[in-house]
Order: structure tokens, then C-alpha cells, then sequence
């Protein structure tokens, strides 16, 4: 049966639409799921994409965090059930969440960010990074306002020894990320956080490459080696 | 109706680039002396009748939930 991955739409949303595609070419099933609804439609896993939710009013996801979806989003999240990948805004929602430890802030630049970035990525057994491997550098983009990492020294400590940084920024520094981080996981690894955007990195034709589509390809193995899908 | 106050800033050890920023353009526009700008939120909260310690600690309890990321900022919650 093919997976079924949800993509969530908050007022504000800006690529759920690439998301979706990210997830058909990866071969899975998109499952529009809007903001409002209380129900995830009992997909397998949940992508929160980038965008402007709630118009970043307040701070960065920190109105998107109490849509009626994420009630049953969070627990199931939480529990290391629901595998959920957010990608810059989304990221900010899952932080605003603390289903991800540290916050996103202004980029230290204070100059929105949007280009082509490098990654290297780090933990690859998580739900969301299986398919590369370690140490391997991908280019996909970056385009963010908001986008510098941080966390207190002893959560930054905490993270490496856990092996939870999934992947760095490579050459300068975009945006004041505390150690170059550009995504993070959570203790389970079924819930990543990526600033960069890999749905803007599947296709040759709109893409600075297509190295962002393991992250969807990931998803569809670690659905297929048989984990729990849904609490 | 009376007034709640509450002042949200990044904590001391999160880099502010905009109060940076700010400062920066402090000593360019000639305004001497001044080390450091940090900048932070107001936020006025309308509460129905007096305020006593408890609606002061209901939106201390709203500070906490919503109005501050309590992971990077702290807050401080007064009567107007």
C-alpha cells in the first residue's frame, strides 16, 4: 500500500503545494490536511512546510502551534509515533511546540537569506534522513528570514552527544545558527526540523539540484521497514 | 477594565541583531554614550474588573503560554 503523507496548509502557508509534489515524486500519496481541521485523516507521517503561517504575527509559529490540527498532532508527534518533517516555517512550528528543543531567530545578518546552501548531513538514521549518507553534502536552498538556530550551550551539548544534529550549514554561515545547525531531531527521530528547503531540490528543472528528494524517499523506507505508523 | 502590562525581551544571552542595529544607528545620528540597545515587546492586555493577583496570575499564565517563547525570552507582568 503506498504511504500516505499529510501536508498541512496554515493560513499563510507557502510550499505545501512543492511539498506535496516532493512526496509524489518520491512516490508516496500527499494528503492535503488544512490547519483547522482536528483530524489527520489517518496519514502515516506529516510534512509542516514552509511559509508565513498566521503571517509570523507574534513570533514565528507560535499562532500556527495552536491550530486545532496540532492537538492531535503534537501528542502522536511526541510519543515517537507520527513521524513529522518541518521544513523552515514548519521547523519554527515544531520549536514553538517544543516538540524540538532551542528556537529560530532573526537571521544575524537581519537581511532575508535565499539561495542555493550546502548541507552536510550528520544523524542519517532518522525517519527523515535514511536515504543519505553520513558526512554526504547536498544542495538545496535556503530562504529564510528567521532562520538562526539556538539553544542554550548545555541543550547544544546535549544534541551533539546525542547525535541529534542532522545536518550543517557548509562554508559561511547564512544566518548566525549556533554551531552552523540547519536541522535538528527529536530524542525519537521521527520528528526533524531542516531550515533549508529540500521539497525546492527534487526536480532538475526548478531546482539547484535534486539531492532534497531523500528526505521524502526517506520517509517511504522508514514507513516500508515496518515502524509504527499511527498511535 | 483595567490594564495588564507585559514586557517580553530576549534573554541576555540571545544575540538581539536589531538592537544592534538600532545602537548602531544611535551613534551615527550623533546620540553619544549609548553601549548597548536591546529590544523587546509591550504587550497591553484588557482584563474585565480590578485587577488582583488573580488576573495577574492569569496572564502570567498567558505570558508563558503565548506571549513569550519563554526558550529565548523572559517577561515581566505589571498592572498598568
Amino acid at each position: 500500500m503506498t504511504a500516505r503523507v499529510g501536508v498541512v496548509t496554515f493560513p499563510g502557508s507557502l510550499d505545501d503545494k512543492d511539498a506535496a509534489r516532493a512526496v509524489s515524486l518520491a512516490g508516496a500519496e500527499p494528503v492535503p490536511l488544512w490547519h483547522a481541521d482536528a483530524d489527520l485523516k489517518g496519514v502515516d507521517a506529516v510534512v509542516l512546510p514552509g511559509g508565513f503561517s498566521y503571517g509570523d504575527y507574534l513570533r514565528c509559529g507560535a499562532i500556527a502551534r495552536f491550530a486545532p490540527l496540532m492537538s492531535e498532532l503534537v501528542p502522536a508527534a511526541r510519543s515517537g509515533a507520527l513521524p513529522v518533517l518541518g521544513i523552515c516555517n514548519g521547523f519554527q512550528i515544531l520549536c514553538e511546540s517544543h516538540l524540538l528543543p532551542g528556537a529560530l531567530t532573526r537571521n544575524s545578518s537581519l537581511r532575508f537569506v535565499n539561495r542555493d546552501q550546502v548541507l552536510r548531513m550528520e544523524n542519517t538514521s532518522t525517519a527523515w534522513t535514511n536515504a543519505y549518507d553520513e558526512g554526504q553534502e547536498i544542495l538545496v536552498v535556503l530562504k529564510s528570514g528567521e532562520g538562526g538556530y539556538v539553544a542554550d550551550e548545555a541543550t547544544l551539548d546535549r544534541l551533539e552527544a546525542e547525535g541529534r544534529v542532522i545536518a550543517r550549514y557548509v562554508g559561511a554561515n547564512p544566518n548566525g545558527s549556533r554551531r552552523d545547525i540547519a536541522g535538528v531531531a527529536n530524542e525519537h527521530g521521527n520528528v526533524v526540523g531542516l531550515m533549508p528547503h529540500p521539497e525546492h531540490a527534487v526536480e532538475a528543472l526548478t531546482g539547484p539540484s535534486t539531492e532534497g528528494l531523500g528526505f521524502f524517499t526517506s520517509i517511504l523506507s522508514h514507513l516500508a521497514s515496518g515502524t509504527p505508523a499511527q498511535v | 477594565m483595567a490594564r495588564v502590562v507585559v514586557d517580553v525581551m530576549l534573554k541576555p544571552e540571545i544575540l538581539d541583531p536589531q538592537g544592534q542595529a538600532i545602537a548602531g544607528a544611535c551613534s551615527r545620528l550623533g546620540f553619544e554614550g549609548i553601549d548597548q540597545v536591546r529590544q523587546g515587546k509591550r504587550f497591553e492586555v484588557e482584563v474585565e474588573g480590578e485587577v488582583d493577583e488573580a488576573k495577574l496570575a492569569d496572564v502570567r499564565r498567558l505570558a508563558e503560554t503565548l506571549l513569550a517563547n519563554t526558550v529565548i525570552e523572559d517577561f515581566e507582568v505589571r498592572p498598568a
